[in-house]
């Protein structure tokens, strides 16, 4: 446990001296941040015009925000361990003693930790959003969509770790997490919209059916599975490649 | 201690080591000597637990390589032939993340106890980036030294220093090696020399010779040979000496003195400076000349690519 803890640290103080984490923490705070002015805008000016005074809820911010983390977190998983073998830092890591997965969950853990870091931060608005409101925001909703947030984050990482660790380049690894993500977001439920059979697998498939099931408000333990599971899934891949490129 | 057993490994069709065997005894600094792409990283990589081999085995401080091979990397420091540095931490900060990832429970004094062993605490607060190459070839080697390691395992430690400092890393490579087990490899045939109990020439994966130094020179040299020096031109000099009894070859070295050889045990120095002087010239000088050790190994490496 030590060694994922010291490895984790390492790889969390390297996004604060590295140009692209602060690329991604900016592109996300201020996406998110425009969001959330435009949400309130649009419902004091919806107020303002008598068209009913439906209160802003923090879910269409949330919603944005899961696109951004979608969007970022190839950025942020791409070098994770092609850097490694770039620099040949990789022969000093697996020459110590250090078990592949305990290396691979440490980057993971680094990871996830400066992602946390990030959803904290906005965690402001749903606050801002709770003293402009009378009777205050419903809370329970804005805890299940933050939990939404954390897995999500989580599985991606995940997932990310593991397909950075099939590539030697970082651009390549990029491409490769991207199209992963996308395709388990929205193609996935594009094809439980349109497939004529198999509608209950395929949308069970796609991350954005457990993602708003969450935003919206409610924690079904299938959704949190869904979210370990790829997790899992991809630190299991990351520590398969780890090891299978020490035989090759 | 190092036992290699019928070490094999391949990559693909491709064989890079074939059935290697050697040992190395504590107390003691065996150089791996050998042209490029012979195996020697090869061999390292699969002492270092970094990957397995295709066969044989290797027992690293008592551990078997493949078995235990975390007990094995707790036990070994290992530089690497690219040195394995984080370029945006500072030296201090990179020697303290290698402590703590071999637990080392105080690993702030073992990072600065490290940094003073190579001669590097004055830029303890330097980020790796800024230092120079062989600025960072000391910091990698101070992360192999972090741990006090029972084996040592060095790839091309000298490389890309300036000759004061290889003079230092050679001094600290043989003052560790008094009561540790150190395995280098270099091509500088000189340092093996230097520095080296042992040394095993290796040569398309397999070990063509295992000998001290010395040893290795007198086993090959199967004449002796004495470079002569006169004063002023030395033509013509040549006919003379080869026209003495008991000369086998003589030829001119490029410092301007002229080398000959006989069959050991047939000294023929007399006559040849007897001839010498006859003819006219000054004799300066009449020199023992070893065999170096780059000619034995190009003299090895040659006669195993000739019996292929």
């Amino acid at each position: 446990m030590r060694n994922i803890w010291t490895i984790a640290r390492r790889e969390y103080n390297h996004f604060f001296t590295s140009p692209i984490a602060y690329v991604v923490a900016f592109a996300i705070l201020l996406i998110v941040g425009a969001i959330f002015a435009l949400v309130i805008l649009d419902a004091s000016n919806n107020a303002f015009s008598g068209f009913g005074s439906t209160a802003p809820s923090i879910s269409a911010v949330v919603w944005w925000f899961n696109f951004m983390i979608i969007l970022s977190t190839p950025a942020l998983t791409m070098r994770l361990i092609s850097e490694e073998h770039r620099m040949g830092t990789v022969e000093l890591l697996l020459t110590a003693p250090v078990r592949d997965w305990e290396l691979v969950i440490g980057k993971w853990l680094g990871g996830f930790l400066f992602m946390l870091t990030i959803i904290a931060v906005t965690l402001i608005y749903p606050f801002i959003l709770n003293s402009l409101e009378t009777p205050g925001i419903d809370q329970g909703q804005m805890m299940s969509a933050y939990l939404g947030l954390i897995l999500l984050s989580a599985a991606l990482l995940g997932l990310g770790v593991g397909i950075s660790s099939l590539f030697n380049n970082q651009i390549a690894a990029f491409f490769a997490t991207l199209a992963v993500f996308i395709f388990l977001t929205w193609i996935v439920s594009f094809i439980s919209q349109i497939a004529p059979g198999g509608k209950d697998l395929f949308s069970y498939l796609s991350m954005n059916t457990h993602f708003d099931s969450l935003n919206s408000g409610t924690i079904n333990l299938t959704d949190i599975v869904y979210f370990l599971s790829l997790t899992a899934l991809g630190l299991f891949t990351g520590a398969t490649a780890v090891e299978v490129r020490r035989w090759s | 201690m190092i036992r290699v057993e019928g070490l094999t490994k391949d990559y693909g069709a491709r064989r890079a080591i074939s059935n290697l065997n050697f040992e190395a005894k504590q107390g003691e600094i065996v150089g791996f000597l050998g042209p490029n792409g012979a195996g020697k990283t090869t061999t390292m990589r699969i002492l270092t637990g970094y990957m397995p081999p295709t066969d044989g085995s290797a027992l690293v401080a008592g551990f078997d390589v493949v078995d235990e091979s975390l007990e094995v990397r707790k036990r070994v420091g290992y530089l690497p032939e690219t040195v394995p540095l984080y370029t945006d931490m500072t030296a201090y900060d990179y020697l303290k993340f290698m402590a703590d990832l071999r637990q080392i429970p105080d690993s702030s004094e073992r990072a600065d106890e490290a940094l003073e062993m190579v001669g590097m605490e004055s830029r303890a607060n330097s980020f790796i980036s800024s230092l120079s190459k062989g600025m960072r070839q000391r910091i990698g080697l101070a992360q192999a030294l972090i741990h006090r390691p029972e084996v040592l395992i060095l790839d091309e430690p000298t490389i890309g220093l300036d000759p004061g400092q290889v003079v230092e890393v050679r001094k600290l490579i043989r003052e560790i090696g008094k009561e540790r087990t150190v395995l280098l490899s270099t091509h500088i045939l000189s340092e093996a020399q230097q520095i080296c109990d042992r040394v095993l020439i290796i040569n398309k994966g397999k070990i063509v010779a295992e000998d001290t130094p010395e040893n290795l020179q007198s086993r090959l040299v199967g004449s002796e040979r004495v470079a002569l020096r006169v004063r002023g031109e030395s033509d013509g000099l040549s006919k003379i000496i080869t026209k003495v009894k008991g000369v086998q070859s003589v030829h001119s070295a490029p410092d301007g003195s002229i080398e000959f050889q006989f069959a050991p045990g047939q000294d023929v120095r007399p006559e040849v400076a007897k001839a010498v002087v006859n003819a006219g010239y000054d004799l300066l000088e009449l020199r023992p000349v070893g065999m170096s050790l780059e000619e034995i190994f190009l003299e090895l490496t040659r006669e195993d690519n000739r019996r292929k």
